[in-house]
Formats: C-alpha cells, structure tokens, sequence
C-alpha cells in the first residue's frame, strides 16, 4: 500500500514489481533504488544505460502571442534567440536575483515553450509563472504526461531503435515525434553527466515504454539514490540543496544561465544584484571538494580554512562511486574557491582534509556533434 | 549471539562482547563505504552511539548494545568497509567491549526472538 499524503506516478506498480524500495520525495513516493543497489545502478548507468522515472517533475507548456519574450520577464535566459528545436537550462529568478527553482525551456515543435521544473517546486513556480507572466502566457500544466530518463553510453543506440530520428538530435536539442508506439517530447539532455534523452510521453503510455525500454538488456531501471550520485559526479547543483532562493546564479556557479543579452539589457529580476556579482565577484561561490580523509561529508556539514576558521558549508555530499572517495558541494569566500585550495570539512567534529578541485569531478559526456 | 531492536548483534566470548550490526541492517543500509570504529579504551553505555557507519545514501549510528570498556576496534573495516555487506555477521564487526554487566548481555534477544521481531516489521 502506498502513504495517501503521497501522490504516485504511473509507474508505481512498476518499480514495485521490480524490486524498488520506496521513500518520500518532492510530495511522491518515488524508488531510491531497485534490487542492484545504488552502487551497482551508479555504475551501470556510467556503463550502459539507466532508465529513471522522474515524472514526479512538473511539465508545462507556455503559449500566448509571444511566450518566448515574456519568459524572458522571470528568468536570465535568451529565450526569444531559443531556435526551433533546441532547449536551453535556466532559472526562474526572484526579484532580488535568488533561484525559485532551476529547469528546461525548449521548442519542441510550433505549440509554444515546453518547459520541466522540479518537482518539489512545481506548485510554486507555477504560481509564480502566473502572477508574473499575467496576460502574457497560457500556461498549462501536462499533469497527464509522465516522463522518463534515459541515461549513459548505450542510451542513444537503445532509443535509436526505437525513434530513429533520435540519432539526429545533439545535446540540448528539443524534438517532438512520434515513436515508442505513442507521441514523445524528447530531448537530448538529462542530469548524470551521461549522454541521454529526458522522453515525456503520455501518463497512460508510460507503464508501456517503460516495459519496453527495459526489454533491451543494456538499459535497467535506476533509481533516485544513484540519479544523487550521478549529478554530483557531473557536478549539477540540486535545487532545495545546493541551490535555494538565497542563492544567485552567480554564487551558484551558473553564470552560464545569464545570457550575454540579457547582461547587456540588464533586464532580468535582480539584475543589479547579478551584473555586481559578475563585475566584483560574488561573496560565495559553490565548489567542488575532493575529501582527501575520513568519513563523507555531507550535507550541513562545515567548511573550514586551513586555520581551522569556519568559512562555508556544504550543500552536498557523499561517496563518489566512479573515485572511490568521497566528494562534495559547498558554498565558500572566493578567495578560497580557487582550484587547489586546501580546506577542511568538520564531519562529527573531526576536520578532514579537503581540496577545491575543477567541477565537474567526472567529464560529462554529452553528445555536442554528430 | 545476542540482538537488539536496533539490529546490532552481540556474541559473547568470557566477558568480551563483539558487536556487529544484523544482515538485516546491512541489506537495508545498502553500500557500506566508510566506517567510524570507537578508539580502545573508550567506555560506552549501553544505547549510546558506537560507531558510525556510512552507505552511499546516508550515515547512521550504531548504538553500544550492553555498556562497558572498548578494548578493540575492527580496523580492517578502514581499508574494506564492504566487508559490513559480505559478512556482516561475522568479519564485519565493528568493535570488541569488555562487558560490564553480563545481566545486559542475558537481556537481549536471542536469534529466535529477533527473527520474530523482523517479522512484525
């Protein structure tokens, strides 16, 4: 039996029957991990090709006369240069520059700005959308589509069996079709670090592809503890974690997410606040931290300089299955975010020794040419 | 060997306890990646914090089953703490304490009784 305060997505029964242990996450009683185990799901999706259910996050489509530019009125992206067919990362930005939420906005096809925010958020981003974007934008909430992540090296030769036109699309490349028997909203993107595609299809197919899917012997079902894993290897913040609305994208270490238009038209909510940061430097800045000793660290534990100073906390952590060591997020001072600072991370009172080392800790392999 | 609602065990040699957690606590813990062992020669109370042990997912106490001196920690799990997964029940163990009191030991619940206990969960 399922917790009543928790909503279930259509492939509840699914990952019951294969195994899953269940826990509460984002208001959904989602799978931390099937019968391998997050280790063993980690590894195989570095390996072959991992399949998530992650339909606890919200889609969302945007339409009205010009749902490009009005877009534009919550987040720091270039939306309105967002061509056909491609899809950009972004964050939903609050008035004094703090992310509200991260998420995907792409033109899969001529209806309008597709977009996926995470779950825990979903509600409120889409209030705030409304409130906003007032008389601007439509915004319809695809509570009926479910959608699933493939993920790792054989993720894009499993689906080109099944969508041929999948081999065509790069990374963060959008496309609309049919395929898998039904019609997807695909995208070449994900949140491991892996090449793969984020495939929305409709919530009363979802059981069906995911079954087929899973048929392939390289593909297995992975669940939330290794997705965990896997962005932090790949170095992606986690939003409600590493990220809250506390946080600029600068201080995030996003800075990519402010488009260079949009710097120029200082036009975004908190724009005086980002265009400071990004001319003086923010007064924290999230890092990527070998742990050299000990325990993991993780997150709320804290950060201290060599002196022994507390100077930042981290946001994330845990046991790097591809290292075999433990590494971590955190937010610090600039002066001690710089590649090769040695820190220190306080787990239980102990200080561990700690290295600033070059995000992402493992290379993503996205597919940027064909 | 001797268990607690917790899922550590305890096998008693003379006056010496060795104390483990459960296959059942290592099957749910998952991927054990990093134990914290007590130092020797550190008294602990029965239901105080032990060890810690660290899957990939989280990190969790281990609580001293019966109170009493440690006289040895199990340092091979330092270099190989996935032995807690292959043997938890055995070459897994996470400390050895010199029992104060063998009426605690006598208390606890035996296999069958823990069995049982695993049942109702």
């Amino acid at each position: 039996m399922s917790d009543p305060d928790l909503k279930i997505t259509p492939l509840y029964e699914a990952h019951l029957a294969a195994g899953a242990r269940m826990v509460p996450f984002a208001g959904y009683s989602m799978p931390v991990q099937y019968r391998d185990g997050v280790l063993k799901e980690h590894v195989w999706t570095r390996t072959h090709a991992g399949l998530f259910d992650v339909s606890h996050m919200g889609q969302a489509r945007l339409r009205g006369e010009n749902p490009f530019e009005a877009f534009q009125a919550v987040t720091p992206g270039d939306f309105v240069g967002l061509k056909p067919g491609k899809q950009r990362y972004s964050v939903l930005l609050n008035a004094s520059g703090g992310i509200i939420d991260d998420l995907m906005a792409a033109r899969p096809d001529a209806d309008g700005l597709f977009i996926v925010v995470n779950g825990a958020c979903k509600d409120n981003d889409f209030k705030v959308m409304a409130e906003q974007l007032a008389g601007r934008v439509e915004i319809e909430r695809l509570e009926n589509r479910a959608l699933l992540a493939l993920q790792g090296p054989e993720a894009a030769r499993v689906l080109a069996g099944h969508v041929p036109q999948a081999a065509s699309m790069v990374f963060m490349d959008s496309l609309s079709c049919e395929g898998l028997g039904t019609d997807l909203i695909l995208s070449r993107s994900g949140y491991t670090g892996e090449d793969g595609y984020e495939i929305s299809v409709p919530a009363d197919q979802a059981a069906r592809v995911w079954a087929l899917l899973l048929e392939d012997e390289r593909v297995r079902p992975i669940g939330l503890g290794a997705r965990d894993s896997l962005r932090l290897e790949a170095g992606l913040p986690l939003y409600g974690h590493d990220v809250d609305e506390s946080v600029s994208p600068i201080e995030a270490d996003l800075a990519f997410a402010v488009s260079p238009k949009r710097r120029l038209a200082a036009d975004f909510p908190g724009a005086a606040r980002i265009l400071a940061e990004l001319a003086d430097g923010p007064p924290r800045k999230r890092v990527a931290l070998k742990v050299l000793e000990g325990a993991p660290a993780r997150e709320g534990a804290e950060i201290a300089d060599a002196d022994g100073k507390v100077v930042g906390v981290i946001t994330s952590g845990g046991f790097s299955p591809s290292l075999s060591i433990p590494i971590a997020m955190g937010f610090v001072p600039p002066g001690l975010a710089g590649v090769g600072t040695a820190l220190k991370v306080i787990v239980r009172g102990k200080p561990q020794t700690a290295e600033v080392v070059a995000m992402p800790f493992v290379p993503h392999q996205y597919v940027r040419k064909l | 060997m001797r268990f607690t609602k917790d899922h550590e065990w305890v096998a008693l040699d003379g006056d010496v306890a060795t104390i483990g957690i459960t296959a059942y606590a290592a099957e749910q813990l998952g991927d054990v990646v990093f134990v914290e062992t007590p130092e020797p020669g550190k008294t602990v109370k029965a239901g105080e914090g032990l060890a810690v042990v660290e899957s990939v997912k989280a990190a969790s106490d281990v609580y001293a089953p019966v109170s009493g001196e440690v006289i040895e920690a199990n340092e091979a799990l330092s270099g190989a703490p996935e032995t807690v997964n292959d043997q938890p029940e055995g070459a897994g163990w996470f400390a050895r304490v010199r029992l104060a009191d063998k009426a605690q030991y006598e208390s606890l619940m035996d296999r069958a009784a823990y069995d049982a206990f695993l049942e109702t969960l």
